[in-house]
């Protein structure tokens, strides 16, 4: 199982992006575990400055926006 | 050239809607349609080649650019980057640790996260065709100096004891770190990335503007058709000084990005109020707002916050007494 995680400081965009990875899981038919991640000082520890923020197995992947479909169906189908 | 939306206002208000031109109804209906139509139109043609042209500016960039710069140059850089780099305001807090765990000194990180809301390219879009180039350079060089200025003093009074814990580790730790003094590749993007980053950014901020204008607009042509005529000019128009720092106290419980205000300050303007006041109005609005200061808390005490709100509220007096004093020769 993939262990996905957003960050970001709860604004609309992070929930969204969340939303996006959990269903197009669904259809791809991958099992995830999405947390949001809202700690500044955790944020920090990754290195991002921009939100919202993807880390994919403990791997930063995109920072600054809600990430297109394709870029999250590559994500997923990796590995 | 904007002639074009006056006709379209012409023809909507008083042939299809059929408003009289002198009724007060008519008026602002009017006001409305061609502030609306023209501020449409330039923020999607200006907000796409804007981003065209900035597509390869990001933040990990300027923070490279701004660690290891004196602090001279420090916070008049930092605060001109506030002006020019996109970043939404709910990665103030992330923008913030980045900067410091960099090394940058806190006054340099608060020169930018200043001016940040105050300027951008879509308030500037407004300001020019609204309000005029003069007024814009105005507010843009009044803009740097409080980012500027703002950053300097926080050094001086050595506000950095003031930072919560972790984040005044981060910063020690930040400093002692050799200073990568790259001052990051020129990134040579291909015209399709710039392109296909141009139509996002357009979509995005448009999607996030747009009904903000509609409420600027909308209160601004209320001001103008419902307010008697002469009434602000009568009261405040001599630009008492009380009337400044009023100005910005009743800015601060009132929130709104610059996009919103800007239609409101042309309509105070033309009704007569002095300009110090309206600016002072208008940037306390903008970037003095409870809820940005509350998620600040997170990476500062209540001390520097305490200050750092104080000492906008003073620039933002001092700023409008200025131009009330010097407005003749403006």
């Amino acid at each position: 199982m993939k262990q996905i995680k957003v960050l970001g400081s709860g604004c609309k965009k992070c929930t969204k992006t969340a939303e996006l990875i959990n269903k197009l899981a669904l259809e791809q038919g991958v099992s995830v575990n999405v947390t949001k991640e809202t700690d500044p000082q955790v944020i920090m520890a990754y290195g991002v400055m921009s939100t919202p923020a993807v880390v994919v197995d403990e791997q930063l992947v995109h920072s600054g926006s809600i990430p297109h479909t394709e870029q999250i169906q590559a994500w997923l189908s990796e590995g | 050239m904007f002639a074009i939306f006056t006709q379209l206002a012409d023809w909507l208000t008083y042939s299809i809607l059929n408003l009289s031109p002198d009724s007060k109804l008519g008026d602002a209906v009017h006001f409305f349609i061609e502030d609306v139509t023209k501020i449409y139109a330039l923020l999607i043609v200006m907000i796409y080649f804007i981003a065209l042209l900035r597509a390869s500016l990001n933040i990990e960039r300027v923070r490279d650019y701004l660690s290891g710069k004196n602090r001279g140059v420090g916070y008049l850089l930092g605060s001109g980057f506030g002006a020019i780099t996109p970043f939404c305001s709910c990665s103030s807090i992330p923008v913030f640790l980045g900067f410091t765990s960099a090394g940058i000194p806190l006054g340099i990180t608060m020169s930018f996260l200043l001016t940040s809301p105050l300027i951008n390219e879509v308030a500037i879009l407004l300001l020019m065709s609204l309000l005029g180039w003069k007024f814009t350079l105005l507010y843009v060089a009044i803009g740097i100096c409080v980012g500027t200025i703002g950053g300097f003093f926080l050094d001086s009074i050595k506000a950095e004891r003031w930072l919560q814990s972790f984040a005044a580790k981060a910063l020690v730790q930040g400093q002692q770190k050799d200073q990568p003094q790259n001052e990051g590749t020129p990134v040579v993007m291909p015209f399709s990335e710039r392109h296909q980053f141009a139509k996002d950014e357009t979509f995005e901020i448009f999607g996030r503007v747009w009904k903000w204008v509609i409420i600027g607009v909308g209160l601004g042509a209320a001001l103008h058709g419902f307010v008697p005529d002469g009434w602000i000019e009568q009261y405040l128009g001599d630009g008492q000084w009380w009337s400044v720092p009023a100005a910005v106290l009743l800015g601060i419980p009132l929130y709104s990005n610059a996009t919103g205000v800007i239609p409101v300050m042309e309509s105070l303007i033309i009704n007569g109020l002095p300009i110090g006041t309206t600016l002072a109005f208008c940037m306390s609005t903008v970037a003095a707002s409870f809820p940005e200061f509350i998620l600040l808390k997170q990476v500062m005490q209540w001390r520097l916050l305490a200050t750092v709100f104080f000492l906008l509220l003073v620039s933002f007096t001092v700023v409008g007494w200025l131009f009330n004093a010097f407005s003749s020769f403006l």
